[in-house]
């Protein structure tokens, strides 16, 4: 039994009680994926299971096994970061930083949810193929990352210039 | 969280082998391991039925049939659903989180059970929902986002779905499977009202599945989904309506309006619909058509607001609906 | 606090009345910032440049460790069960359930814990952090429903929350004070804070209110908060031998290090405290019982303790800010002239924290009037201790204030901002000290004309589609403070390069990045020459991360610090030196040496300096003045806040669509990390406007939405683009010319937005939060 996180095959826990963010934490020692609540209130536990964002407070890890999770940790490239980390610090997107990875995480797998068109509750036209990188829609996407220290206009902001402004940026 | 065993079922009859007394189903995880790790749930072990039948099929005569274990994103991204079901697309839309949508099933978002503050509440307050005959600390406590239909002295919770209130609006049905066979359920006899056994959800038979959710043709092209929250987004409704209207030369052909956030289950408003099928597809009409339904309405102490709130969003929402058919 | 003890603060009160007129009227250049930092004339520099955080690339990338990621061999972690009742004692306690569960270590109660002292309550002395006085798992009393009644330590976090669930405890159970309103009729009691009792009469205000030809008398409630950081209180504790180690996510580390030594009969040097990161704090990142536990625990155990609590565990836990009701009434002539200002009312604290929310502070200095009567009073109730939460004081009580001012704008038929202009005091109106600095009009001016304030229509006039619009403004204030035990350590390098030292916090403030351009630019070097580091007890000075106060104190501590460090070099330089001959004062750091200040080019550098006098390095720590400018002036913070609403006319929902703060705050030492903290401020001030809410049952004294699900905090989508402007007029008398500016932001908020919501609806709502129901 195994599991996939951040290219590398590591080990399920035993116990099936273990959430997919605790065995990151404290199984794989992969802290970067932060529990603010632990009740999928948050956001900040946000991870990729196989480019879809899911809060990993709320998954067991066990139905996860043989999937490809993402987390902050595997984002950049070596010392590269991953364009969109690069324009949270170019756009301040963060204070504390303990929210950061989730809503990272969270608008890596929101922009591509959005280029493949899929809707929000801000879209207009449910019918439309394609829906525009704005700021309602930006925003009502990110709804499910909190941030206490207020960091909201940063983080749009950081998004649109990664996303929208290049869409050449893969998601 | 209580300890349990884990497996994962291959298919509807393995899911159903596999849930013996004290198991429950695992869909998506969002509501249950919650309420697992609040140890008000306390299985002895998990059927994950996520490997189940996630799939949209076209219905002959224009129905569509959804799998139990799909997504809640993946059908409100449907195209069919989109065009042919707003409403349900932007009630799922208006539910939980993006990320909660991802995990969430069609059946688990159909069981998951209420926000009641007290129900949360295991070590520190009574609930007849916990623990059926303990009290109930919300009728005298904060209650605002709690019932005004359909309550009992025993439970004034409401069920917190918008998806829910969708498919009570679209005449849905639920297909169930059991050791005893199959069965299809008219959505809106799925869920119960509290009356004395607010314990008791749903008419789900013990070890019971949840296997599809069939939407038969819709009645009209236009159908839509109002929720009304305490801020701009993620936020359980205080009151939520989802409607579909057919107007012909401006006399309301027919109607099927639910309402979220008001009741123990998702409230189809039957009365409204019969007060407004003929009648002149007007503001007064729709006022009036909310007024029949909330003639009985019961407020609690932090909650009458919401009789006024469900009039109005009642009659904004049909006259949105007008509005575009006319 | 008996009546004798309250009548001994007061005398020492009145004897602290002396010192601080001759502080008042000393010479200016007697008090510290009497001559303006040299720093401030400087302005090409690094300071006042819009550097991206230098935690930035460490953060994006999860590698930032914070308190519960200190990994240590044979950790084992811990789950705190919590009381269920606010008053009463343990009947029985069950724990041998528990304590056979798989993985459990021990189950710690008050039957075996350490013996402990209680925590010294924050401001009970200097370095006192404790948010409450009480005995910790010491007896079976219980003084508040959520209070930590046993702590399990087990091999994993499931093992230890499953095993905490198999506690089984019966109270027993006493008459609890829980209800404000039945507390309030038997009788309130007059407030101290910070040793200072919270009323303030000048003339006879209420007489001069009944005569006055306009008026408003009007009460306001606000309820309780919580300040919900992101990141749950955690620690990671362990013990060698006597000497305790904390990682914890702390806003006061050397508080905390000296509080848990009383708490352990340790000396203060025994017990090491390090938070590196912090995932916010607001007020709440001090030290609560759980460290204390986690410490107890270990020591119990001998081994290392986890302690994170659950979202649930920081409401049951840590304080929140607490209720209050204020009256305000204000009287005035036909011109605006305030002939009254009355700000009265009642807050709840407890028995056991030094803490009533003190909502007239902002009142003291915000206009000239007549007279004023300024009160708070208190009831203590049977609850967790309350506490500091973003602008204590202010941000309740700009709400009441500010609305209040609106109020009688209406009734007057005059602009507001003219109102508030007209009332513009020329000295501090209640203590009569100078402003050190006060260009609140100025940002009024500016703020308007950017925001489109003459577009303002008459209340209820102004819709589109099912949607009311309107405008509002407020005044937002926060006092500049700048506490005693400030000290910083200044190392330098042959190769120029400095590391500067202070134990001071970065919760996103921005902090190691401000100070690494602040220290760069007054040592004159580059940013990449300096380390600023901090976080940790061991480090030199006493510093709060609170009241807003962290860069003047941090900002004095190291001009003493580089003083001292001049004056080492100019030792070690000797006669052969350009500099030879002078005094510290006359210089400073420039281009990677030392200079004469007004003769730039007499000047050496540090390789220099340092390799003729043979040294590879020279190190200078000192402490900065005790802050006696606070007495010698009146010194604030200001802000002008615009806000425009959407109301719902179907529905009663409120939207903010825009908002500008214009802010009068000193010099701006960081636009970009500025202006992320007002917006912070601003955006939690949304949240105070329009939802949030911690939810008190009164009939058990209980918290029902310990939660971030049902505690609702402003998502993306409630927050819009929010336009940030300032004065960057220097205080002259202040390191920098700079003033702290954590707390401004959500100060004036409140009130922006319901003096918004009625110039959209015509309607005035009193009560916080303005949730929907208030509005249909």
């Amino acid at each position: 039994m195994s599991i996939m996180i951040n290219g590398a095959a590591m080990s399920l826990p035993e116990d099936p009680r273990v959430s997919l963010l605790d065995l990151l934490r404290e199984h794989h020692h992969l802290t970067g994926t932060k529990k603010g609540c632990n009740q999928g209130a948050c956001g900040a536990c946000t991870v990729l299971v196989d480019g879809e964002r899911i809060v990993s407070c709320l998954a067991l890890a066990m139905q996860y096994e043989g999937r490809a999770v993402t987390t902050i940790e595997g984002l950049a490239d070596g010392n590269e970061l991953h364009p969109l980390q690069q324009a949270f610090i170019e756009h301040d997107g963060f204070q504390c930083g303990y929210c950061t990875p989730g809503q990272i995480c969270s608008a890596v797998g929101m922009a591509a949810e959005l280029k493949r068109g899929a809707p929000s509750n801000v879209t207009g036209d449910l019918s439309a193929d394609t829906i525009a990188f704005s700021r309602d829609e930006l925003a009502e996407r990110m709804s499910g990352n909190l941030c206490r220290c207020g960091a909201h206009n940063g983080i749009i902001d950081a998004i649109g210039a990664t996303f929208a402004a290049r869409p050449e940026v893969a998601a | 969280m209580t300890p349990f065993s884990y497996s994962r079922a291959s298919d509807a009859a393995d899911a159903l082998r596999r849930a013996t007394a004290g198991a429950k189903y695992l869909g998506g995880g969002t509501n249950l391991v919650d309420l697992m790790r609040e140890t008000i749930e306390r299985p002895a072990a998990l059927v994950d039925v996520t490997g189940l039948s996630a799939t949209i099929e076209e219905r002959q005569g224009g129905g569509l049939l959804i799998g139990a274990a799909t997504r809640n994103t993946a059908v409100a991204e449907h195209r069919a659903v989109r065009e042919r079901y707003p409403v349900l697309a932007r009630a799922i839309l208006a539910g939980a989180s993006a990320q909660i949508r991802n995990m969430a099933t069609m059946g688990g978002n159909i069981l998951q059970r209420t926000r009641c503050t007290y129900f949360y509440d295991d070590e520190g307050s009574q609930c007849n929902k916990r623990v059926p005959g303990e009290g109930c600390d919300a009728i005298e406590g904060f209650n605002r986002i709690h019932a005004i239909l359909g309550a009992s002295p025993a439970c004034v919770a409401t069920h917190p779905s918008d998806m829910c209130v969708a498919l009570a609006a679209l005449d849905a049905t639920v297909h169930l499977r059991s050791a005893g066979g199959e069965r299809v359920l008219p959505f809106t006899d799925l869920h119960r009202l509290p009356e004395g056994r607010p314990d008791i959800e749903t008419v789900l038979e013990p070890g019971e599945l949840i296997v599809a959710i069939e939407l038969p043709p819709p009645l009209a092209t236009r159908s839509t989904y109002r929720k009304v929250r305490d801020r701009a987004s993620y936020a359980f409704a205080l009151v939520s309506v989802a409607a579909t209207l057919a107007v012909e030369e401006g006399r309301v052909k027919d109607v099927r309006l639910a309402l979220g956030g008001v009741a123990h289950k998702p409230w189809r408003a039957f009365k409204a619909e019969d007060a407004l099928r003929g009648q002149p597809a007007t503001e007064q009409a729709f006022r009036a058509a909310a007024e029949a339904e909330l003639a009985h309405a019961v407020p609690l102490h932090d909650n009458a607001f919401k009789i006024e709130l469900t009039k109005r969003t009642i009659a904004a929402v049909l006259g949105e609906l007008a509005g575009e058919a006319a | 606090m008996n009546i004798v003890e309250q009548a001994t603060k007061v005398t020492k009160t009145a004897a602290q009345g002396l010192m601080k007129k001759a502080v008042e009227l000393a010479p200016d250049s007697w008090i510290p910032g009497g001559n303006p930092d040299p720093l401030i004339r400087q302005q090409h520099g690094h300071v006042g440049k819009p550097v991206s955080r230098l935690d930035g690339p460490v953060k994006v990338r999860g590698a930032a460790p914070f308190a519960a990621e200190f990994a240590t061999e044979g950790l084992v972690y811990a789950s705190v069960a919590f009381s269920t009742v606010a008053k009463g004692r343990i009947a029985t306690l069950d724990t041998a359930t528990a304590e056979a569960a798989p993985g459990v270590v021990l189950v710690m109660t008050y039957r075996n814990a350490p013996r402990l002292k209680p925590m010294p309550a924050f401001m009970s002395a200097a370095k006192a952090a404790g948010g409450d006085s009480l005995p910790i798992l010491q007896d079976e009393r219980i003084h508040w429903n959520g209070q930590p009644v046993a702590v399990v330590l087990a091999d994993t976090q499931e093992q230890a929350d499953h095993a905490k669930s198999l506690i089984h405890v019966v109270y027993e159970a006493e008459a609890a004070t829980t209800s404000f309103e039945a507390d309030k009729a038997r009788g309130t009691e007059p407030a101290l804070f910070q040793g200072e009792l919270m009323k303030v009469e000048i003339g006879d205000a209420e007489t001069a209110l009944a005569a006055a030809p306009h008026r408003v008398d009007a009460t306001y409630r606000t309820p309780r908060h919580n300040h919900n950081a992101i990141e749950p209180h955690a620690a990671t504790v362990s013990w060698n031998g006597d000497e305790l180690r904390v990682h914890d996510a702390s806003q006061a580390v050397v508080h905390t290090a000296w509080s848990l030594a009383q708490v352990f009969g340790l000396d203060e040097k025994q017990v090491h405290v390090t938070s590196p990161y912090v995932g916010g704090g607001f007020g709440s990142k001090t030290l609560w019982q759980h460290q204390v536990l986690a410490a107890a625990a270990a020591k119990l155990a001998g081994r290392p303790v986890r302690i994170a609590l659950s979202r649930e565990g920081v409401y049951r836990m840590v304080g929140g800010r607490s209720l209050t009701e204020q009256r305000v009434a204000i009287g005035a002539g036909d011109d605006g002239h305030f002939t009254a200002i009355v700000h009265t009312g009642v807050t709840a604290m407890t028995r056991h924290n030094a803490m009533p929310e003190p909502f007239i502070v902002a009142t003291r200095s915000a206009y000239a009037a007549d007279t004023f009567k300024l009160d708070v009073e208190v009831v203590h109730l049977d609850m967790l201790a309350n506490t500091f939460m973003r602008a204590p004081g202010e941000a309740v009580g700009t709400f009441a204030l500010e609305c209040a001012i609106d109020e009688l704008a209406d009734r007057l038929g005059m602009d507001p901002i003219e109102l508030r202009i007209r009332n513009e005091p020329d000295k501090d109106p209640t203590q009569g000290t100078p402003f050190s600095s006060r260009h609140i009009v100025e940002a009024y001016r500016t703020g308007a004309e950017r925001f489109g304030w003459h577009n303002r229509a008459a209340p209820g006039t102004r819709r589109e589609g099912e949607w009311l619009v309107g405008m509002g403004c407020a005044t937002g204030t926060y006092p500049y403070y700048r506490m005693p035990g400030g000290a910083a350590r200044i190392t330098l390098t042959r190769d120029g390069r400095a590391t500067v030292a202070v134990a001071a916090h970065e919760m996103g403030m921005g902090t190691a990045t401000v100070h690494t351009q602040v220290a760069a630019e007054r040592l004159g070097l580059e940013l990449d020459q300096v380390t600023v580091v901090y976080g940790d007890s061991t480090l030199p000075g006493v510093v709060l991360a609170g009241g807003s106060q962290q860069t003047a104190s941090m900002g004095a501590a190291v001009i003493a610090a580089q003083h001292a460090l001049v004056g080492e070099l100019l030792k070690l330089a000797g006669n052969d030196s350009p500099l030879a001959g002078l005094k510290p004062a006359e210089v400073g750091g420039l281009d990677g040496g030392l200079c004469k200040l007004d003769e730039p080019e007499r000047r050496e550098s540090y390789a220099s300096i340092l390799s003729r006098a043979g040294r590879d390095e020279v190190t200078a720590e000192a402490e900065a003045p005790m802050p006696l400018e606070l007495q010698h002036w009146s010194m604030h913070s200001h802000g002008a806040m615009f806000c425009e609403v959407r109301v719902n006319a179907v529905t009663g929902e409120t939207r903010v669509s825009r908002f500008l703060g214009s802010f009068d705050c000193g010099r701006i030492l960081n636009p970009k990390t500025a202006t992320s903290q007002f917006r912070g401020g601003i955006i939690m001030g949304l949240g105070l406007a329009l939802m949030e809410e911690t939810q008190f049952d009164e009939r058990k004294g209980r918290v029902m939405n310990p939660s971030l699900a049902e505690y609702h905090l402003p998502v993306h989508l409630d927050v819009p683009a929010i336009d940030v402007i300032w004065t960057d007029i220097p205080d002259p008398h202040t390191p920098m010319g700079a003033h702290g500016i954590g707390e401004i932001g959500i100060t004036g908020t409140g009130a922006a937005v319901a003096n918004a919501v009625y110039n959209a609806t015509g309607k005035r709502v009193r009560d916080l939060p303005l949730t929907l129901d208030k509005l249909l």
